[in-house]
């Protein structure tokens, strides 16, 4: 790598180019598909380089204007953020490729989605790059409007429903964390993350703040019993809103939930706070896992299997041991590329029947091969058999279970895996019969099957290159901070 | 008890009516009220416990309100345009009960 490259300040370009990008094609709508193709092999680019530039530098911080904290902004890159910086990437140009070819047809608004997506994606690249708990609300809030505005863009009564009840959830959310920012200004004076995790201790404020921020991002992140606007916002939205929506946004607010817990409160978090928190997550496991079970609608069934899966995130916040923590990282990865391909392959089979009722699949494996290819991989990983990235997410759950003996967490997340064979082969099993009322197929873009294939197959490749993240994952030890 | 914590306790009390209000009221408009009243509760407590002892006031949390605002405003705007739309559409201004999609 040359010496230019190496000393760019990829951490800053990294937010710049989505948000230049989105600029112009909202300018430009009509231009739209190819700026917005163009800024996302741009943005992949500079998450790649600031990844190099993390492996050859260690641990990145910038101030933003050379002010500085803690007067002026930081941006802040290790592993983790980089991590997820990589996972957006890699998830956005999947849902780019697909983009291309679902808002060809007609019928669809196009115009909204290249600027909001592109703004999205500034924004989930702010929120993982912030140094303070400020940016970090003001990137959330950036992040949650323009998610609202991609879910109403469908139109419909159900979408514009579900894009209201998220929108007052998202600022509910976003208000009760501003206030933990204010409580934990005024007791520390600062708002930098790692001024205020030197100087976190036990006082009301505190635990004040704690109490306001963790509620926010369990009601953010969708954790049972706050799940309730997850499945018909996630399940309304056009099948690329409804892929980045269930792979990468409840994914920011968890991410903020790791950074909160392990660098700004890790002197006053107690495992009790965390049991409460991993026994929500195994509720979510089987409560979202039976509703999945129950759904005769496939988006629908999709989305529930969502609520189930993020259950497992929070698993490890009750586990207390770094393999756990490896292992739920590792499950965001693994999910976000299942999920993404899963909606996809989903909206794949709605565009060609015109319908996503489960018992009225007609023969989609017989004639959208691809397709139902990628959906069986992506259950393959959210299954967590072998040998794809949720295999080796799950067995790191397992070992850091098993090694303290905590079998009641094992079998959650065993019957959870059974119940998760249990409704992708439900959909697998009416996809090769011939339905009661067959009907014509509709044609499919290409590049939106392969789409979907392609981040199904990064869903298996994960499994066997999991050496590379989790090496990743050690660079500014995140997860230094917690008790053994 | 200084004013700042007067004013402070005010915000808090703000908070706590508007997000009380959120929950009881059915009609929307009356939600995105109780948001924008949620948030200037929050405001209120930043600016009051901005000013400490004797000192100047500290501008940080000015600069932040200011931040606040902005977000807020943007907020409320695609609050109410999805607001009318939903009108437009189902000809109501209240989230059905039922939430699946039919």
């Amino acid at each position: 790598m040359s010496n230019e490259l190496n000393t760019m300040p990829w951490i800053v370009w990294v937010i710049l180019i989505p948000l230049i990008g989105a600029m112009l094609c909202f300018m430009w709508p009509r231009r739209g598909k190819l700026l917005g193709m163009i800024t996302t092999l741009i943005t992949g680019f500079t998450a790649f380089m600031l990844y190099l530039q993390l492996l050859d530098h260690g641990v990145i911080r910038y101030a933003l204007g050379g002010w500085g904290a803690p007067l002026g902004i930081d941006l802040y890159a290790d592993g983790l953020s980089v991590l997820m910086l990589l996972m957006t990437a890699l998830v956005g140009l999947g849902v780019s490729l697909y983009g291309v070819g679902y808002f060809k047809q007609d019928g669809e608004n196009p115009a909204g989605f290249w600027p909001l997506w592109l703004l999205m994606w500034a924004g989930l690249n702010g929120l993982f790059l912030a140094g303070d708990v400020f940016n970090l609300y003001v990137t959330l809030e950036l992040l949650g409007l323009s998610a609202v505005a991609l879910v109403a863009l469908a139109g419909s009564k159900e979408a514009l429903s579900a894009a209201m009840r998220y929108l007052l959830v998202s600022l509910l959310g976003s208000l009760c964390y501003l206030l933990g920012v204010v409580l934990l200004y005024h007791a520390y004076g600062t708002v930098d993350i790692q001024l205020l995790g030197a100087l976190v201790n036990s006082n009301p404020a505190t635990y004040g703040a704690l109490g306001l921020m963790v509620t926010a991002m369990m009601l953010k992140s969708a954790l049972f019993p706050l799940h309730f606007w997850l499945p018909p916002a996630h399940a309304s939205a056009p099948a690329p809103i409804s892929a980045l929506l269930s792979a990468l946004v409840v994914k920011a607010s968890f991410y903020l939930l790791l950074r909160l817990w392990f660098d700004v409160f890790p002197a006053v978090t107690t495992v009790d706070i965390g049991l409460v928190l991993g026994t929500l997550g195994a509720a979510a496991i089987l409560w979202g896992s039976i509703q999945a079970l129950r759904q005769t609608r496939l988006k629908l069934l999709v989305a529930y299997s969502t609520v189930a899966q993020l259950g497992y995130l929070f698993l490890p916040f009750a586990l207390l041991s770094p393999i756990a923590w490896q292992g739920g990282v590792y499950l965001m990865l693994s999910h976000a590329l299942a999920k993404a391909a899963m909606f996809m392959a989903a909206g794949n089979i709605l565009k060609y029947g015109g319908h996503d009722r489960i018992a009225d699949l007609d023969r989609v494996a017989q004639r959208l091969p691809i397709t139902m290819t990628a959906f069986c991989l992506a259950g393959v990983s959210l299954m967590g058999l072998p040998p794809s990235g949720g295999f080796i997410a799950k067995w790191l759950l397992l070992e850091a279970a098993l090694t303290h003996n905590q079998w009641v967490w094992a079998a959650v997340m065993i019957i959870g895996g059974l119940l998760a064979a249990g409704y992708v082969f439900k959909v697998v099993g009416y996809a090769f019969t011939k339905a009661d009322s067959p009907h014509d197929a509709r044609p499919v873009p290409l590049t939106m099957e392969w789409a979907a294939l392609g981040l199904a197959a990064g869903a298996i490749i994960l499994g066997l290159n999991a050496h590379y993240p989790l090496a990743l994952l050690d660079i500014g030890k995140p997860f230094a901070g917690m008790s053994p | 008890m200084t004013l700042s914590v007067l004013y402070a306790l005010a915000g808090v009390g703000l908070f706590v009516l508007a997000l009380h209000g959120l929950i009881v009221h059915a009609h929307l408009l009356r939600k995105v009220l109780a948001l924008n009243i949620m948030g200037s509760g929050v405001f209120l407590i930043m600016v009051a416990l901005a000013r400490r002892a004797t000192e100047a006031p500290d501008p940080v949390p000015h600069a932040m309100v200011i931040t606040g605002i902005v977000v807020a405003v943007s907020a409320t705007a695609l609050a109410l345009v999805l607001l009318l739309r939903l009108k437009e559409v189902t000809g109501r201004t209240e989230l059905d009960e039922d939430q699946t999609p039919s």
